[in-house]
């Protein structure tokens, strides 16, 4: 059983609940400037308290640290159980990252209903953070569904596209779909462990606690039945390939602030690696379903990036250029191996920095030239040098270019995956010449070459809030690609631990600092 | 105080990257220029003092700056490894580094984004640094793909241009094909050894099986032959010539290029135990070097000519590696560097005399003009084309010779054939650019002007290295560089087996009557009958045009693998929109007279959650009737139906298999 630490005071709980306290806050506002200062105080507050998280966190340690817990429908087995992991710590300052980012974006750009857009918003960092946090699968179930309906409005009312009330209703319905299995295989887990609990004489007699389901052993028959039933769940909201289709919709529909929120934060995959691997080691490592979820990753990886190749539309070269990058995640997941694991997890991270600083870049560009079609754009870097630069960097990142962190990650997820299987890696790495070919003769098009007709007007380079948000990125970006250690030592317990567990069949015995690889 | 010297090497040029990158646009051109050229100038004395160092003690040393990453059984340190074989690719980077910089302050005067050049040139600098300097395979790697960044932004430098744009992602696309490669070669390499440090992976090497020698081999080699511009993937340097002369001369001639040459040297202990691997190494190398000869007898831009000969010459490395001559490929290399920065620098003198022409078909008749950069050229030229004594002579003829004693008698034959075009078409360029006839635009003409000194100054040193610079090298096999890198590449002891005295003059007797002969044919077709070669032309149209035409190989990689993967993108986008994407609307087309379900989820499900949440009074009060429409109702019956069914069924399945376990129990 993994060790818990609590920290003496609720800290996730006033992380997860403080961005939906200032929603109600802004409700009671009227005044727009007030509204837009609220609503980036308090993600800001977040930011900072997510900052002091991250700063209080055990490294090299396999704890679920900040444990808070206090019983919520007793008969069923149901807490409100908070804690926090290497594996799920860094993706709450990511998400305060990208909602102050995007609150900064949305600053000028959104026009109408600011004060509902803001409160949307904030709710949905609430959810967001509370699929990170729960460690007991009702309560992230909650979330994940309720994550659903800002994300709805948002697409639906701020969009900018004619089929955004269609590719909203794809978006949810397509997640509501996926998440019914979901919860049927969450059921049968707390099943397979009141059965467990109910011949082994253990109380409680019902549990959808992940620390306690994870002591108790499944067959493996009902694990990879488990097993698909949270894939599809995890699929369609990831996406996978080749259950994506709501994603391209979602993106170029919804606002970029959605977009940001959407491509940036890795729910689907992040759920994989959070219950699926080690509740269900078994499944994990069966032949059938490495087989299945290591040809759908690859498949995603080619189709991807090929598909991506030829899309005149930035914001639907990014969709599909997500799914080519998710594709690298679940390899990485799904090779089994440290290496694999701590890479799709970093990736994940670092998707959080480089698609979604796409896609703010895609919503500089739209700002600008009311569009991100190709037709729209040709020789912008002669205009507009200082965009041109951040989309070059972002976008090099994004293609995994050493010395930025898309490298650190798909470095160690194609290590992963060549060590699982060497034909993995070698089908993995095509998937980095076609990256660069898509991205580069984009931006060829778009950056480069003379000016396009009818672009006669002067555009207006990066102002300063724009640049604040670019450089920010830029930053998270260099840092994670020169100098991971801080970043690879809050993983390194947890991805340890999970190693252990798919090897042995168990956690092993987490202890602070114990598995620390300094010389 | 070493380990600092060693850091400060590549940490110069990066700090003034980030001092031009970050504040160039504040200052003036004099500001950016100064900290460009004086950082690699200070960068250039650093490695002088390591070099100094590593000359008096003869050391191996590894200077780790910290843990980059790390994980599981893996760690990975940003760390450097400073043994006779960087000491000298340093020195050649840096020094040759340096003048091309000071050279680039006249080149470049007045010409816009003047600082992001020089950032551009500094920040190469410190991925060439990375890549020669690090004691890994993954440092190396930064310093791989660092260098084919920097390549494509300079080649990109007049972005505007659509053929410079175009040049630069192809660099890129192309470049990266052969760095997939090379990490297929790392993952073998850690799946072999469990680490990328090379001391400990050269001392294990041994133990390796052949196949599994040769399949790193290979794999190194694809990345190899992408960097370095080796068949097949040579296309993207000509087009490189987009960039700035400097740029060529540095970047796609001098330093860059080698990189594959280099690490194929560095992993000479693999390369020894993989026979298949180092024949295929020489034959790359030799068909390259006469390919690449061949298209360049008949290119009309002085650039273009000198590329062709670039891929060439660094077809002799690669067969020099693959025949074991490892210190004959970085002689070779290091006074390539010499030569080969003279020529592009002196073409560019040229180019900036005439305002931007680069056809030669335009010139003729610039010695009187330009009679330094004549002088510098021509001994480019000689240098190049193997005339004793000058650099080329000795490194060139050091591989001929190395396969004729070792009895490779095909890669002889191959290599002295590539030495004769060489020799013809280097003449060629140089008696259509500075002899016969001026064939110069008027508008040209009336700007035709000798290059300032900061030009020539930096020329006349590379002219005095193209000249003296093979003397390191001299005796053959037996010189001072031999001896300096025997202990690297192992081959003191095998280059021991004694040659006869008169065989080696004999072969160098060889060497040099094969290069008059180029010459002496050049001579005659385009000094003294200068009509002859455009005779010979027209009598044998199709292989004139297929050498005009690079023998079509651009073509067909477009069709073959461009166009066929663009097409792909479509038909799957297609797919996409029209086969996956329609399964899902029309599952939703299905359940449309399920409406009475849909109302029901809409108003119960999607507005009971949100009044539990609190917000939904505010929301409905003006979203309420946009709500009904679209396409819910299309959908959501789907939603609860299958809910239900699957509900159901799982259960059912699942109470069956326990009453199952509890009857078998």
């Amino acid at each position: 059983m993994l060790q818990e630490l609590s920290f003496g005071f609720p800290i996730l709980s006033l992380i997860l609940f403080l961005p939906l306290a200032g929603a109600l806050v802004l409700w009671a506002l009227e005044e727009e400037d007030l509204v837009k200062n609220a609503a980036l105080g308090i993600s800001v507050l977040e930011l900072i308290l997510t900052g002091v998280l991250l700063t209080r966190f055990v490294p090299d340690s396999a704890a679920m640290q900040f444990s808070e817990q206090v019983p919520w429908i007793p008969p069923l087995g149901i807490s409100y159980h908070l804690a926090v992991d290497g594996i799920s710590v860094l993706f709450v300052p990511l998400t305060a990252f990208l909602t102050t980012l995007v609150i900064l974006y949305s600053w000028d750009t959104v026009r109408y209903q600011i004060k509902e857009y803001f409160i949307a918003l904030l709710a949905l960092e609430t959810a967001t953070v509370g699929i990170f946090i729960s460690i007991d699968l009702i309560v992230f179930f909650v979330f994940w569904e309720l994550m659903l309906i800002p994300s709805y409005f948002l697409i639906k009312l701020w969009g900018g596209g004619v089929e955004r009330q269609y590719a909203a209703l794809k978006y949810v319905l397509y997640t509501l779909l996926g998440s019914v299995f979901m919860l049927v295989g969450i059921v049968l887990l707390n099943l397979n462990y009141h059965d467990w609990a109910v011949t082994h004489h253990v109380e409680p007699i019902y549990s959808f606690d992940f620390l306690q389901l994870l002591t108790t052993p499944i067959p493996a028959e009902r694990q990879v039945l488990i097993f698909w039933l949270m894939f599809m769940g995890l699929a369609f909201k990831a996406p996978i390939f080749p259950f994506h289709t709501w994603l391209p919709d979602a993106l170029i529909e919804g606002p970029i602030g959605m977009a940001v929120i959407l491509a940036g934060i890795k729910l689907g995959t992040y759920g994989f690696m959070r219950f699926s691997l080690p509740l269900l080691p078994e499944a994990s490592k069966s032949q059938s379903v490495v087989t299945v979820v290591m040809g759908l990753a690859l498949a995603a990886i080619l189709y991807g990036a090929i598909v991506a190749l030829i899309q005149p539309d930035l914001r639907r070269l990014l969709a599909f250029s997500s799914i080519s990058h998710l594709g690298f995640v679940l390899l990485g997941l799904f090779a089994l191996n440290y290496q694999g694991l701590q890479g799709g997890l970093l990736t994940m991270v670092n998707l959080g920095f480089t698609t979604a600083g796409l896609f703010f870049l895609a919503g500089f560009l739209y700002v600008r030239r009311h569009s991100t079609q190709l037709s729209a754009f040709g020789g912008l870097a002669r205009k507009v040098p200082v965009l041109a630069t951040f989309l070059l960097i972002i976008g090099l990142a994004s293609i995994g270019l050493p010395g930025t962190n898309g490298f650190v990650g798909e470095f160690l997820v194609l290590l992963g995956a060549f060590s699982a299987y060497w034909v993995y890696g070698v089908v993995g790495v095509t998937g980095v010449i076609l990256g660069a070919a898509y991205f580069l003769w984009y931006y060829e098009r778009a950056m480069f070459g003379p000016l396009a007709q009818g672009l006669t007007q002067t555009i207006q380079d990066l102002n300063a809030r724009e640049k604040l948000i670019a450089v920010s990125l830029s930053v998270m970006i260099f840092w994670i690609g020169l100098y991971p250690a801080p970043f690879l030592r809050i993983m390194n317990g947890s991805v340890q631990a999970l190693v252990d567990r798919l090897e042995h069949g168990q956690m092993a015995t987490a202890q602070v600092s114990a598995t620390t690889p300094h010389e | 105080m070493f380990d600092l010297l060693v850091v400060l090497i590549p940490v110069l040029p990066l700090l003034a990257v980030l001092v031009n990158g970050l504040l160039g646009h504040r200052y003036s051109h004099g500001v950016a220029h100064r900290l460009g050229w004086g950082s690699v100038g200070l960068s250039f004395g650093c490695a002088i003092a390591v070099f100094l160092s590593t000359l008096s003690t003869g050391l191996t040393r590894e200077v780790v700056v910290y843990r980059w990453i790390f994980g599981g059984d893996l760690t990975i340190n940003l760390a450097f490894l400073v043994d006779p074989l960087t000491c000298v690719m340093m020195l050649v980077v840096t020094g040759v580094g340096f003048l091309i910089h000071v050279y680039s302050v006249g080149y470049m005067h007045g010409e816009e984004g003047f600082t992001r050049f020089f950032t551009y040139m500094n920040l190469f600098m410190v991925s060439m640094l990375l890549l020669v300097m690090g004691n890994n395979y993954l440092v190396l790697f930064i310093g791989w793909e660092g260098v084919g960044l920097c390549s494509y932004l300079l080649i990109g430098y007049y972005y505007d241009r659509v053929s410079a744009a175009k040049a630069a992602t192809k660099a890129f696309v192309v470049n990266r094909i052969g760095d997939a490669g090379f990490l297929v070669a790392i993952f073998l390499v850690f799946v072999n050894f469990k680490t990328l440090d090379y001391t400990q992976v050269f001392a294990q090497a041994g133990q390796l099986s052949t196949a599994m020698a040769t399949a790193i081999g290979l794999c190194l080699l694809i990345g190899a032959v992408g960097k370095s511009a080796q068949l097949p993937l040579y296309t993207w340097l000509p087009d490189a010539m987009e960039g700035p002369t400097p740029v060529s001369a540095l970047i796609h001639a001098a330093t860059m290029v080698t990189a594959g040459v280099y690490m194929i040297v560095r992993n000479h202990a693999i390369y020894d135990m993989a026979p298949l691997a180092m024949t295929t190494v020489a034959l790359v190398g030799g068909l390259t070097a006469v390919f690449a000869a061949t298209i360049g007898l008949v290119q009309n831009d002085i650039k273009r000519v000198l590329a062709y000969s670039t891929v060439s010459q660094l077809g002799y490395m690669f067969l020099a590696c693959g025949i074991g001559a490892y210190t004959a490929a970085i002689f070779h290399l290091m006074t390539h560097a010499y030569f080969k920065a003279l020529l592009f620098l002196s073409a560019g003198s040229v180019i900036h005399a005439l305002s931007g022409e680069q056809d030669v078909r335009k010139m003729g008749g610039l010695r009187s003009k330009l009679p330094w950069t004549h002088a510098l050229f021509l001994i480019g030229t000689l240098a190049i084309a193997g005339i004793f004594p000058l650099a080329g002579f000795w490194s060139k003829d050091e591989i001929l010779a190395h396969a004729f004693v070792h009895r490779h008698y095909g890669l002889y034959a191959i290599a002295a054939i590539g030495a004769f075009l060489t020799a013809f078409y280097m003449f060629r360029l140089t008696y259509l650019t500075f002899y016969g006839h001026s064939r110069v635009e008027p508008h040209a003409a009336a700007h035709l002007h000798e290059s300032p000194a900061i030009m020539i100054g930096p020329l006349v040193v590379l002219g005095a290295l193209s000249i003296v610079g093979g003397f390191p090298g001299v005796p053959p096999e037996g010189g001072w560089l031999h001896h300096f890198l025997g202990p690297v590449v192992g081959v003191a002891g095998r280059g021991g087996e004694h040659v006869r005295v008169g065989l080696v003059v004999a072969l160098m007797g060889a060497a040099t009557g094969i290069a008059l002969l180029g010459w002496g044919l050049a001579h005659y077709l385009y000094s003294v009958r200068p009509d002859t070669a455009d005779r010979w032309a027209a009598e044998a149209p199709r292989v004139y045009s297929t050498l005009r035409n690079k023998y079509y190989v651009d073509e067909v990689y477009d069709a073959v693998f461009v166009e066929p993967t663009k097409r792909l993108g479509a038909a799957w986008d297609w797919f996409d929109r029209h086969v996956i994407d329609a399964v899902v609307r029309g599952v939703g087309r299905l359940t449309e007279t399920g409406s009475a379900a849909s109302t029901w989820f809409e108003k119960y499900v999607i507005y009971g959650v949100i009044n539990v949440t609190g917000y939904a009074n505010h929301l409905a009060a003006w979203s309420w009737r946009k709500l009904q429409s679209g396409m819910v109702h299309h959908y959501a019956a789907i939603i609860v139906a299958g809910l239900f069914i699957l509900v159901h069924l799982i259960l059912i399945w699942w109470t069956g298999s326990f009453a199952l376990g509890v009857a078998a129990r």
